[in-house]
């Protein structure tokens, strides 16, 4: 196996995956009054920030198999993006709008990179 | 989620030396594919139409095969595949482990997006809902699960399929991916358990 320092990109990921479901849930339990945005915001921020700083890591990752990454992050892109079309389709359907959906939105463009470069870092790290 | 495959890692390191040669697999079955596209296209229509039988029928049949799923193979299938015989371990995980990799996530996503409508149609995800704090336990639990699957096992899910498919796969490799099922398997069986217990709350009022 091999033993290479590499970048802590699962931790990291878990850390931002659940700062996209704590947006999600601080907006989806308190509909369908006026929701404060602030929370979800930061909790977004702060999920993109940390994709960004995996994003940067791998890139500064001497002899990462990118080859076996892009084979696998594609197929998983393409995926993952089928799910977040269905689910922005739901919010859009039910009359979402405005800033609410702009957040939800972001969120699972968030959700849609940040899984596939999980896996494609989990498979790539051991070609 | 795919807790099963915990057993195989524990006796990985002599997976290969006693592993009889295997058949090729495809990591994600292509022949599976247009049935998960038929089931997608159902619940946008589904959706669309919002009709109440459509939605029940997607969130109760789809929510009720992802649980059932999650404790059949991690409290289930995953003993018995620990007192297996090596290859059979191996065997089976190449059978079944591509399959899950179609099934978990469109039922995952039927589970959430029909009951996110269905919630909707019914006034139950209103903050004002009598039963609204249980509404909102569920929203927790769905994304500590969803967290655990997403960024934890699922991507060790297809790694362990790559390793296999290798002509020589690594033990070692296969070891420290399965021990992830491992620590995991215990959050979503309690997590999937729950779920249980606040739906059949929320669904008698």
């Amino acid at each position: 196996m091999s033993e290479r320092a590499l970048p802590p990109v699962t931790e990291l990921g878990v850390v931002s995956m659940a700062l996209i479901v704590a947006g999600g849930i601080s907006i989806a339990s308190q509909l369908p009054e006026n929701v404060p945005l602030t929370l979800p915001i930061l909790f977004l921020v702060a999920s993109s920030l940390i994709m960004l700083a995996n994003l940067i890591a791998l890139a500064r990752t001497p002899g990462f198999d990118w080859d076996a990454f892009f084979d696998v992050a594609k197929w998983a892109l393409v995926g993952y993006a089928v799910i977040a079309g269905i689910l922005e389709f739901v919010f859009v359907h039910d009359g979402v709008r405005g800033g609410i959906l702009v957040v939800l939105t972001l969120s699972l463009v968030v959700y849609a990179v940040h899984v596939p470069l999980l896996i494609g870092f989990t498979v790539a790290r051991y070609q | 989620m795919l807790a099963p495959m915990a057993d195989v890692a524990l006796d990985a390191p002599t997976a290969t030396r006693d592993a009889p040669p295997r058949a090729d697999f495809e990591i994600v079955p292509l022949k599976g594919l247009p049935i998960v596209g038929a089931v997608l296209v159902a619940l946008v229509v589904a959706i669309a139409a919002n009709r109440l039988w459509a939605l029940e029928f997607f969130h109760v049949a789809a929510g009720g095969l992802w649980t059932s799923f999650d404790l059949f193979l991690g409290f289930v299938l995953g003993p018995i595949l620990g007192r297996l015989a090596i290859p059979a371990r191996v065997e089976l995980t190449t059978r079944l482990m591509p399959k899950l990799l179609l099934i978990m996530p469109t039922l995952v996503t039927c589970t959430l997006a029909s009951g996110w409508q269905l919630g909707r149609l019914l006034g139950t995800i209103d903050s004002g809902y009598a039963n609204h704090g249980w509404i909102v336990a569920s929203y927790v639990v769905v994304g500590v699960m969803a967290v655990i699957a997403l960024a934890v096992l699922e991507p060790a899910n297809v790694a362990v399929l790559f390793e296999l498919k290798k002509p020589r796969p690594n033990p070692q490799v296969i070891q420290t991916l399965m021990k992830r099922f491992i620590y995991t398997a215990g959050i979503t069986g309690a997590m999937q358990v729950t779920t249980l217990v606040i739906m059949t709350k929320v669904a008698t009022g």
